[in-house]
């Protein structure tokens, strides 16, 4: 092996009690692609916040091309030649492509224009230079990053979670892309999560799991069930099966429903139609900023339509679409947001309080007060039935981790024997042990009856629990796809839009 | 002189201490913060500036001294609000009640006494229009204020600090990622709106009205927030506020002398109503608002 372009020599952080990153070790090699995986939490992130300058470690030592490094700064670390390309993108929305990438690159606007160009041309990364941010696709804006990132001309680039915002198609584009990067001599260290792409594409891969290295191996050379125990320390959870069921009466309703949405950078609703019954579930594909936020405060009650449009939304036959979310719940509805803290939870309350929220119709009011002991034994029971890890229903929502937090909502809004739940992005940002139990509740609900809707932005989920499937795109829905029939890279061209024609 | 001719002649002067207060004010908040201690800042540049040029020192002077008495409030607000990101509405306001309460301890003994304020230099030719011609005829500052009008809307629409301005008010997270010194270069904004309030105030008192009388900025610092929303954070629509409140105000007068049969107090309240008026019809627009308005104003933001 060549002598490492980046070492990592026992690179230790802690925050509070947790310990983030222990003792790791890594070496990348020059022209090379190598992974970092492992699960939400497993440190990933913390170490690519180290070696970005973002953050600086308790203990450990930096090494470039053999030399001991400090590193105190992102620019710092721009100057030694690391990019790295955020997974919640570091863009700015009210400025144009050109101007974005100025605050990085030197240079007149209508020079790097034409460098924009070329560039685009040479690694597969069309994009529109004068176009502004706010009106891209996830995709562009991703492209728009990684040419940010090469104008500075790295010598190695960091990719977090790259392909979680893309379609099934473009995440070919984009390894096509990293692949003609590589032979062109820059290192590049991909964060990721999803064993078949490292498999597909890198050269080497070190595994996290815990905060500490599991594994350092080429991972050509295993297989996925090698991976995934090094990554998980077991064997991945089996995927769930769905029995056919006969579906049972109507009882959710959307029809042609239109909606501009207040955000001028949001995407407004168009002629959006779907029918969901007792005992399926029904998931939503699509990439996020589709319109799923529109989509889902209209059917939360968040948005309400005006008195005259309320037969757009039916639920449980009754017309609700200018009902608020309260009336919608007493109906039988229950939901499950995407955002957990702020939305789903307030995360400076105890989860006791956090029950109260949607779960105060369960007898923990006595005339108007809250029964303090009611309140506790239902989160209490919460706690257990869903085996949230947490101290006790005292314990802050804020304090919990994604995954067990996701749990305790899930929890509270099941507890509330809903005939209809929606959940958005049930598990997003979960570890795979809370996600396998967060499935395996949607499939016990819908085996108990009640009608599941699911937004989700990863596909694998919804073919895994889902009875249909449906893609938002630009505010479009798409008609009923079965996912027993149905190829991934088939919905993927709904994603993109690119299936209506056909159809 | 007609109303009309009155009102066109004193117009700039008039909005002078808005327009320099609120551009100050619009880079501080381009950059993501919000300083709501501006009628304090300008009252204490308008005493100090006052009492340099009754004792002597000059009209230059008197704006070195009340710009740098801002700067002064400025890096009291800055230090509390950026460098120890406390809450910027409470640091704001108590600035605000700082300034204004040294300039009634320095201005104590100044009270109610004048000074002579700077001379008017007429625009060749134009000056000498009909109706219009009062316009032309104006004092040093108000054509500096003009210049730098244009100056601040060039920064933002042309240049690299502009854009790096807007940057780090839109998403400081993602600008220090980048590599900018977010905290620097907030506090260096801040800077530049305290030294523009202490020009506005001392504009106000040893230019426009040159005399000293506490209390004497009346709500014009307010004003001039009230200016920036108004302005949508836009330069061009700032001015054009900022002439309008300098009419509005000047209106009054117009029907205080012309002896219109309604009450002076609720005619010299005129330009607050005004402001109270725009800045509903303004805000009611949530597009307008998103989209030129500044994502991170007022959120305190850490490295």
């Amino acid at each position: 092996m060549p002598a490492p372009l980046l070492s990592l020599r026992k690179m230790t952080k802690t925050y509070g009690q947790t310990v983030a990153n222990s003792a790791i070790d890594l070496d990348v090699a020059p022209g090379s692609i190598h992974a970092i995986l492992g699960e939400n939490g497993a440190g990933k992130s913390t170490l690519m916040k180290l070696i970005y300058g973002v953050e600086r470690p308790d203990a450990g030592e930096v090494l470039w091309n053999g030399a001991p490094i400090h590193l105190s700064s992102p620019a710092e670390a721009r100057r030694l030649g690391i990019g790295m390309v955020f997974q919640h993108f570091s863009l700015f929305e009210t400025l144009t492509v050109v101007e974005n990438i100025s605050l990085v690159v030197p240079g007149s606007k209508t020079d790097l224009a034409t460098r924009i160009r070329a560039l685009g041309q040479d690694f597969g990364l069309l994009v529109d230079p004068f176009a502004h941010v706010h009106a891209l696709s996830v995709g562009e804006r991703q492209r728009v990053e990684i040419i940010r990132c090469l104008l500075t001309e790295p010598r190695l680039l960091i990719l977090d979670e790259p392909t979680s915002v893309l379609p099934p198609q473009a995440v070919g584009l984009l390894f096509d892309t990293l692949r003609r990067l590589r032979d062109g001599g820059v290192s590049i260290l991909f964060i990721s999560h999803k064993l078949d792409e490292i498999r597909a594409l890198c050269d080497r891969a070190t595994i996290l799991r815990g905060g500490r290295v599991t594994g350092d191996v080429d991972p050509r050379e295993h297989d996925a069930h090698d991976l995934a125990r090094m990554m998980i320390g077991r064997d991945m959870p089996a995927p769930l099966h769905l029995d056919p069921m006969p579906p049972g009466e109507l009882r959710l309703e959307l029809m042609g429903l239109n909606h501009a949405s207040d955000d001028p950078f949001g995407i407004g609703l168009a002629e959006v139609s779907l029918r969901l019954h007792a005992g399926e579930i029904l998931g939503i594909a699509g990439i996020s900023g589709n319109g799923q936020s529109e989509l889902s405060r209209l059917i939360s009650g968040e948005t309400v339509l005006p008195h005259g449009r309320r037969d757009e939304i039916r639920m449980l036959d009754k017309p609700v679409g200018h009902l608020g979310p309260a009336a919608r719940r007493a109906i039988g509805f229950a939901f499950v947001p995407e955002e957990r803290l702020g939305r789903g939870a307030v995360p400076d309350m105890s989860l006791a309080d956090n029950s109260l929220l949607t779960a105060h119709p369960l007898g923990l009011l006595k005339r108007g007060l809250i029964d303090r002991q009611a309140e506790a034994s239902f989160t209490a029971a919460c706690i257990a039935d869903f085996d949230v890890r947490t101290t006790g229903p005292d314990a802050e929502a804020g304090s919990l981790s994604g995954g067990n937090l996701q749990k305790f909502i899930m929890g509270r809004e099941i507890s509330l024997h809903p005939r209809l739940l929606f959940v958005a992005q049930p598990t997003w940002g979960v570890d795979i042990g809370a996600a396998t139990a967060i499935r395996q509740r949607l499939v016990q609900m819908r085996n108990a009856g009640v009608a599941v809707l699911v937004i989700s932005e990863e596909l694998e989920e919804l073919f895994e629990i889902c009875d249909r499937i449906q893609v938002l795109h630009k505010g479009a829905l798409s008609p009923s796809l079965d996912p027993r029939s149905t190829r991934p890279e088939e919905i993927g061209r709904w994603m993109i839009g690119a299936a209506g024609v056909a159809a | 002189m007609s109303g009309i001719e009155f009102i066109l002649a004193g117009m700039l002067a008039a909005a002078t201490p808005f327009l320099l207060a609120a551009l100050g004010e619009l880079v501080v908040e381009r950059a993501g913060v919000l300083n709501l201690g501006l009628e304090g800042m300008m009252a204490l540049g308008a005493a100090i500036g006052f009492i340099v040029v009754y004792e002597g020192g000059g009209h230059v002077a008197a704006f070195g001294a009340a710009g740098l008495a801002g700067v002064g409030l400025a890096l009291v607000f800055g230090a509390l609000a950026i460098g120890l990101q406390a809450n910027q509405v409470a640091v704001g306001l108590a600035v605000g009640i700082l300034g204004q309460g040294l300039s009634s301890l320095v201005g104590n003994s100044y009270e109610s006494l004048t000074i002579t304020g700077l001379p008017k230099l007429a625009f060749p030719v134009l000056s000498d229009l009909p109706v219009v011609g009062g316009l032309f005829t104006q004092d040093i500052i108000v054509w500096l204020s003009l210049i730098g009008t244009a100056l601040i809307w060039a920064m933002f629409r042309y240049s690299r600090l502009g854009l790096i301005l807007r940057a780090i008010g839109e998403n400081p997270t993602a600008a220090r990622a980048i590599g900018y010194r977010v905290t620097l270069l907030r506090l260096w904004a801040v800077v530049f709106g305290g030294a523009m309030a202490g020009f506005a105030g001392a504009y106000a008192a040893t230019v426009y009205t040159p005399l000293w009388a506490d209390g004497m900025i009346a709500g014009r610092g307010w004003i001039a927030l009230a200016l920036v929303v108004f302005g949508t954070w836009l330069t061009g629509r700032i001015f054009f506020g900022a002439c309008l409140f300098g009419a509005v105000s000047l209106a009054s007068l117009v029907a205080q002398t012309e002896g219109w049969p309604v009450p002076s107090q609720l005619l010299s309240s005129l330009p607050y109503i005004v402001a109270i008026v725009v800045l509903g019809i303004i805000t009611s627009n949530k597009r307008l608002l998103k989209i030129n308005g500044v994502a991170s104003l007022g959120e305190p933001f850490g490295p």
